[in-house]
């Protein structure tokens, strides 16, 4: 069971998508948003509410790369893995970040200061190599701009 | 004065708002009366963040510009580029669909106004929806999406369906590595999108858009939800749209990182709240779309041509262009060039030129070694196939295809054993799961690729076999087109394959 505050969230969420064509996706941002990973003991809510079974929910969760089901670290550096970014140095870039932070992509590092998630591409391609921190974009991103990165973030 | 700065992605990401700070702070302390207007971006990445200052012989550019060469910048002393209208690279295009992107303030409907907009709207409303579809046709549109399908055709579909709901939807997903044309208009020039969008609705009689746009463009999202609300305030979208009696309005939905979702039954899917598997076709989204209705389904610049075409008429759109490719596509210059950006140019320019003149060679200054065209699907095209013309049949001719109009180009250091791997692990994590081949193929694919390069020759008759097998077998481009990248690192850069095995040996 879901404790009362986050029956209260729950309940407030549920209450601003009613009346939407299709709104599982944008009941789970909304859920990610304000708790930091959808709860397991939220699906059976959502389920209810949108009466479908609670395998529905949990099959849609685990389909998208945004979703998570445990929370993340303080800060989310995302490294853009994808064929742009490889032209100008990419792979070296992720290479320092595993190294920096003693983990691998979708790790936190033991601090819990930051999660790596890698990306394939956020429209910067012209002044990649990018990276996207708690929703922030960065261009041109060399080693010493993730140094920084980093440092800033606490990991 | 005014001065422009900024605010699309890129230029963010470069320090935009920094300088945006910088100047306001500066011209605060030295009594300067100074207006700062954030504007899109020209498609100048490389001179990104690029400021604009406003003089009675038109826009004089500076870029890039820090932080620190504000006060330079405000006196007067920092070196400029002149007239930005003069530059070279925007001289050389044809901006149709992107011709205020950049130029105007994107939420500032007057300026949008002044600058064309809402003119082809108008034109619409005074036309019947099968002129409207018979005008579109006319042009030569095709879909920008990536299989270049005539816009105006599957539009008569939805128009001749039978339904009480009709829906728009907007494919924003923009997943291919070397594209930002769809983010580019949505934070330059949003307001286009809308219209278009509006007009689609006219053309088949929908009354509800929805735009599906890539949780990994926090930017555009906000940018696009700001411009729905203005134009709803000002009786663009609504229960009558500029006072035409007829009705449509939309809504901004947020994807959740999925690549497959780009495609457009799998993003029918997403939007109603379902895993983002792919559906079989037929039937076809025209006719069984959003929820079970008839729904266009296009691209975001599909749609953002729509209202210069309405604006200046089919004929003038269609005498741009190569063959069946008419009008102009907004090419993306990205990876290892020294400038790179978005050039929206008529079809025609051959691959070279646009590599070696308009993107100015490779940033390292070492060779060219090859160009992916269209995405992570795309193939690899080596300097001798430069001289294909940018048009769809051209590309298709040469087993490759232009898809959404990215050029990435990549110079002599790459490995293409490791461009083909990452070809098919970007297949693996991305696969839907619906069909074999893809699902299970794409993860023997790099299992094949990883034998190559420990020097295992046999292992090569048996990727292109695999490749035949996901070419023939799979259900959408996600497995069927992964072959592309893959077979053409392997056929026409043999030595990248070769050279492993003699290493292992
Ligand atoms: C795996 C895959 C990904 C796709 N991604 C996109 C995308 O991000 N944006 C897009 O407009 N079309 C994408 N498409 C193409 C769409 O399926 C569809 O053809 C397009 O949205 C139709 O619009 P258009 O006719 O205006 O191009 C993708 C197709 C596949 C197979
Ligand atoms: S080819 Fe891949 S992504 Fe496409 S339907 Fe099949 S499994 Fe899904
Ligand atoms: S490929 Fe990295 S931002 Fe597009
Ligand atoms: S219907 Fe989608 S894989 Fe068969």
């Amino acid at each position: 069971m879901a404790d009362a505050q986050t029956t209260e969230t729950m309940t407030t969420i549920l209450a601003q998508h009613v009346g939407l064509e299709g709104p599982l996706l944008p009941i789970l941002h909304a859920v990610q948003a304000e708790l930091g990973f959808i709860p397991g003991d939220v699906v059976q809510m959502i389920a209810d509410h949108l009466n479908i079974t609670r395998a529905e929910v949990h099959g849609v969760i685990t389909f998208y790369h945004d979703f998570r089901n445990a929370p993340a670290g303080k800060h989310i550096v995302k490294i853009c893995r994808a064929e742009a970014c490889q032209a100008v140095g990419a792979n070296a870039l992720s290479e320092r970040a595993f190294e920096k932070l003693g983990v691998d992509w979708h790790g936190t590092t033991a601090n819990g200061a930051v999660t790596l998630e890698p990306v394939y591409c956020l429209g910067l391609c012209a002044c990649g190599p990018a990276a996207m921190v708690d929703g922030k974009v960065v261009g041109r991103v060399d080693h010493a701009k993730l140094d920084k990165i980093l440092a800033e973030a606490g990991a | 004065m005014k001065i422009y700065v900024p605010l699309d992605s890129a230029a963010l990401s470069l320090g935009a708002n920094d300088v945006a700070d910088a100047i306001v702070a500066h011209a605060k302390d030295n009594n300067l009366d100074v207006t700062v207007i954030r504007n899109g971006t020209r498609g100048m990445i490389w001179l990104e963040p690029l400021v604009e200052i406003e003089t009675d012989q038109g826009r004089v550019g500076y870029g890039a510009v820090e932080a620190s060469d504000v006060p330079a910048l405000l006196d007067g002393t920092l070196d400029s580029l002149g007239l930005v209208e003069d530059l070279p690279w925007m001289k050389g295009q044809t901006r149709l669909t992107f011709q205020r992107c950049g130029v105007i303030d994107p939420l500032d409907l007057a300026d949008y106004e002044a600058h064309g907009g809402l003119a082809g709207l108008r034109n619409a409303i005074a036309m019947t929806p099968a002129g409207i579809v018979e005008d579109v046709t006319a042009s030569g549109l095709r879909g920008r999406g990536g299989a270049g399908f005539p816009t105006g055709i599957k539009w008569n579909t939805v128009l001749g369906a039978k339904a009480d709901q009709k829906y728009i939807v907007c494919n924003a997903d923009e997943g291919d590595s070397g594209t930002f044309a769809d983010r580019m208009i949505m934070e330059g020039d949003p307001f286009t999108l809308i219209e278009g969008m509006i007009i689609a609705g006219l053309a088949v009689e929908a009354t509800k858009g929805y735009v599906y746009l890539r949780s990994e463009y926090p930017d555009a999202i906000d940018m696009m939800e700001k411009a729905v609300v203005l134009a709803r305030g000002a009786g663009i979208l609504g229960a009558d749209v500029l006072g035409s009696g007829r009705a449509f309005d939309m809504e901004i939905r947020v994807g959740a990182g999925a690549y497959v979702c780009g495609e457009e039954t799998s993003l029918l899917n997403s939007l109603e709240g379902k895993r983002g598997v792919v559906r079989a076709k037929p039937p076809l989204p025209a006719l069984e779309g959003f929820l079970g209705k008839p729904t266009v389904v296009n691209n975001v610049i599909s749609l953002a041509t729509v209202p210069v075409v309405l604006e200046k008429g089919a004929q003038h759109y269609a005498d741009f262009g190569l063959g069946r490719s008419k009008g102009t596509i907004p090419i993306q210059i990205a990876g290892n060039v020294k400038f790179g950006g978005l050039y929206e140019t008529a079809f025609g320019m051959p691959l070279g030129e646009l590599v070696d003149t308009v993107a100015g060679g490779t940033l390292s200054g070492a060779p060219v070694k090859a160009v992916q065209v269209g995405g992570p699907l795309g193939a690899y095209m080596p300097r001798d196939k430069f001289d294909t013309p940018f048009g769809y049949e051209e590309f298709d001719g040469q087993g490759g295809l232009i898809g959404h109009a990215g050029l990435v180009v990549f110079d002599d250091a790459t490995n293409m054993l490791g461009m083909a791997r990452f070809a098919m692990e970007f297949c693996a994590v991305e696969s839907c799961g619906k069909c074999t081949p893809c699902r299970i193929g794409a993860v023997r694919g790099v299992e094949t690729i990883d034998r190559i390069g420990k020097g295992d020759a046999d292992a090569i008759p048996l990727l292109e076999d695999l490749c035949e097998t996901m070419k023939d077998g799979s259900l959408c481009a996600l497995g069927g087109f992964t072959p592309y990248p893959v077979l053409s690192a392997l056929h026409n850069f043999p030595d990248d394959f070769a050279t492993q095995k003699e290493a292992a040996e």
